[in-house]
């Protein structure tokens, strides 16, 4: 075989993709002492640990799955999180924010307010109880404005803090993942993916997901060009029409503050099909905070959110 | 401003991906650029598209500003400057596309670098009010010092000279003699308006005599491949499997891990191990898909060989026919990062590929001056954003290519071994002569 004669051989973006991100997961575990992998049982996080079962195949996984229970999660998704970490055979820690309360960590304006914010501090906790200098987890740029400039390797202070103008330079992929005491880095492997990537990935991997994610009947209300399911958490409002509607959820986060689109796809394909026609973002059609608020996603990230 | 037909033009899947940087100053309409080629293609989403509509208003820029759709975080917006590259994405029928956008004012060169390190091709802003700046002349430098294959160049504001084409052939001229004179690739130039979108996505009915292709279309069609065919598989980490549970296949198994930066390996394959050039033989290739007979760039695999050697995270298996070449001793162009300046008493790590060791700048051949880009005799230090060929010697020898021959395996990043901060980017442009 002669190198030079040696075309380089074409791969599509999906492989590209998968490529990239098994080579980031590698050099966190390669550089840091204690790595976690921030497991929630939402489609990110279920693509992100199948990312790292390949990257370390055929050894066992060398990391901890972390998760961050708001008490707000759905039931589904955790029954999926404890079923894909015994399969993947890493251990699983649960951290939660009901502790965090009780412990006077967090004070929330009312029991049912949203605790997307309020996780911070149990993550940020968790991760000096646990001496992990890093963390891997599933947030991708193309989510939101203050992501597009966020790094693969994001470096945190002790406190968990983001500081814009202290991110290092990422030129080519040399990442640096030197850190001093008590400082760690988030590391974000599927930076570079958008939502219609991670669904082609799911088609192609054929990955399993909470149910939440396929068409279901659920009774919800129509609030502005979002659909608010009726939970505990979120009851109707005195004149609310509820109507039930089959329904998915494009994000799964907290039962507080997520809501689900009107749809009938019951796989992946037809998800894919919807998503291409559809003309709104993930966060636009599901979030119920980010759309208050232009810069609520850079002062979370300041507070120590991923 | 007509809105374009909401006929989406949606990726394939299986197409290719082509990363581009962008680079220009808010005065040549860049901003208007990248908001004009997401808005013609249909890439944003209905609700950034009301919420940059609110925005167009609540700042007195009209009912649609595309400018502000690549507006920044809170903090820039406060200090009134851009500091950092954002990535942003979309998609064609024919492509999938990364956009590097880097902001042209404060720390201009470090960002510009970071965005052209991974570009396959550069699209620079030229303003036909004002032709060619030093600062397009220092954008088509970088490029050419970062090796990015592509360039092309939007004459913008167009529509200011009612499309004349005395105006741009002159420019045009300029910007071929400019590319030449900097050893950057012969650029495509292309007169546009990004304020009304001729020549961006559809061909603008105001140039009849451009006979040329729409910026999207160079987009979409331009080649991404890579030149560098022969062999490297820097290794990120050694996967063992032993003890009582590795029986069968995996009993006793080794596998090197890591991205192919260049070429292919085979199952049967002699390669060569660097730094040292020690031999052994492919026995196995698993990809991310499992076990495969061949892997190319830019796959991550796991390797194992028939014979156990000495290999560790940092060493470069490769072809044996073309070797990397190896030395401790290199000469390289720098782009100094940090804010602190150089100061030659701090000790300095360099990493290159998946190897990080102890490095001195032991000679400051030139400095460059990024106004007149021209070579300047050795500063005593450099600050940010300076450029410089450097000497460098590391504690053990490294093996690479040089970087116009190989991106990946000639490139490297210097850390501040105290404050950990990232100093530096550099190309490896030789072999140090020793004595």
């Amino acid at each position: 075989m002669s190198a030079i004669t040696d075309k380089p051989t074409r791969i599509n973006q999906l492989d590209a993709l998968e490529s990239e991100s098994i080579f980031i997961i590698r050099e966190v575990v390669a550089e840091c002492k204690k790595v976690a992998l921030l497991f929630s049982g939402g489609k990110d996080s279920a693509v992100l640990l199948k990312l790292a079962e390949k990257a370390f195949y055929p050894t066992p996984l060398p990391l901890t799955l972390l998760h961050i229970d708001t008490g707000h999660n759905y039931p589904e998704a955790l029954s999926f999180r404890d079923k894909r970490a015994a399969e993947c055979g890493a251990e699983l820690v649960v951290r939660s924010v009901e502790d965090s309360i009780a412990q006077g960590r967090v004070q929330l304006a009312s029991e049912d307010a949203s605790r997307n914010a309020a996780q911070s501090v149990t993550l940020v906790d968790a991760i000096s109880e646990l001496g992990f200098d890093a963390l891997l987890g599933g947030a991708r740029r193309d989510e939101e404005k203050a992501r597009a400039k966020e790094r693969v390797f994001s470096h945190r202070d002790a406190f968990g803090s983001w500081n814009p103008k202290a991110q290092r330079p990422e030129p080519w992929t040399l990442y640096n993942a030197r850190l001093k005491p008590n400082e760690n880095v988030r590391v974000f492997p599927i930076s570079n993916w958008t939502e219609i990537d991670i669904w082609h990935y799911i088609a192609r991997e054929n990955l399993e997901l909470p149910p939440l994610y396929y068409t279901h009947k659920r009774e919800v209300v129509r609030r502005g060009h979002q659909l608010w399911p009726v939970t505990h958490l979120t009851p109707p409002r005195p004149g609310d029409r509820i109507e039930t509607l089959s329904v998915r959820y494009r994000t799964v986060g907290d039962m507080s503050c997520t809501c689900p689109v009107e749809s009938i796809a019951d796989n992946p394909e037809a998800i894919i099909a919807e998503t291409l026609a559809t003309s709104i973002s993930e966060r636009g059609a599901t979030r119920m905070d980010d759309a208050t608020d232009e810069a609520s996603m850079e002062l979370r990230k300041r507070e120590g959110y991923f | 401003m007509g809105a374009p037909d909401r006929n989406p033009v949606r990726p394939a899947a299986g197409t290719d991906v082509l990363r581009f940087v962008t680079a220009g100053s808010v005065d040549d309409g860049k901003s208007t650029l990248i908001g004009r080629l997401l808005f013609d293609t249909q890439s944003i989403p209905s609700d950034q598209l009301v919420a940059l509509k609110d925005a167009s208003r609540r700042r007195g820029r009209g009912e649609l500003d595309l400018a502000l759709l690549t507006d920044g975080l809170e903090a820039e917006r406060e200090q009134g400057i851009t500091i950092d590259v954002a990535y942003r994405y979309f998609s064609t029928t024919k492509r999938h596309f990364v956009i590097a956008d880097t902001p042209g004012h404060e720390q201009y060169t470090r960002n510009m670098v970071t965005g052209a390190s991974n570009a396959d091709c550069a699209v620079l802003l030229v303003d036909a009010r004002r032709g060619i700046l030093r600062q397009t002349r220092r954008h088509a430098f970088v490029c050419a010092l970062l090796a990015v294959p592509h360039l092309v160049i939007a004459v913008n504001k167009m529509d200011l000279f009612e499309f004349d084409e005395k105006v741009f052939r002159t420019i045009e001229k300029d910007l071929r003699h400019l590319a030449l004179e900097l050893g950057a690739p012969d650029p495509i130039v292309i007169p546009v308006s990004s304020l009304l979108g001729d020549n961006i996505v559809t061909r603008s009915a105001q140039t009849p005599w451009y006979q040329g292709q729409t910026l999207l279309e160079v987009l979409e069609t331009v080649d991404p491949a890579r030149l560098d065919y022969a062999f490297r598989l820097p290794v990120q980490r050694v996967a063992r499997q032993t003890g009582t549970l590795a029986i069968g296949r995996w009993h006793d198994f080794r596998g090197y891990q890591g991205q192919i930066a260049a070429g292919s390996v085979a199952v049967g394959d002699e390669v060569g191990v660097y730094p040292g050039g020690r031999r052994s033989t492919v026995k196995a290739v698993y990809a991310p898909g499992g076990e495969v007979s061949r892997a190319g760039a830019p796959s991550s695999i796991t390797l194992e060989l028939e014979t156990q050697i000495d290999i560790s995270r940092g060493s470069l298996i490769g072809s044996i026919e073309t070797p990397p070449q190896e030395s401790d001793a290199i000469i390289a162009d720098l782009c100094w990062f940090s804010e602190r300046a150089y100061d030659p008493r701090r000790r300095l790590l360099i990493k290159h590929m998946t190897r990080t060791e102890r490095v001195v700048i032991e000679e400051i051949e030139y400095g460059i001056d990024i106004e007149t880009l021209s070579k300047v005799a050795a500063p005593e230090s450099f600050s940010q954003n300076d450029l410089g060929r450097v000497q460098l010697r590391a504690a053990k020898p490294l093996a690479f290519d040089l970087y116009r021959e190989n991106r990946t395996t000639g490139a490297f990043i210097l850390i501040d071994e105290a404050s950990n901060e990232t100093v530096a980017a550099g190309m490896i442009f030789s072999s140090a002569l020793q004595g």
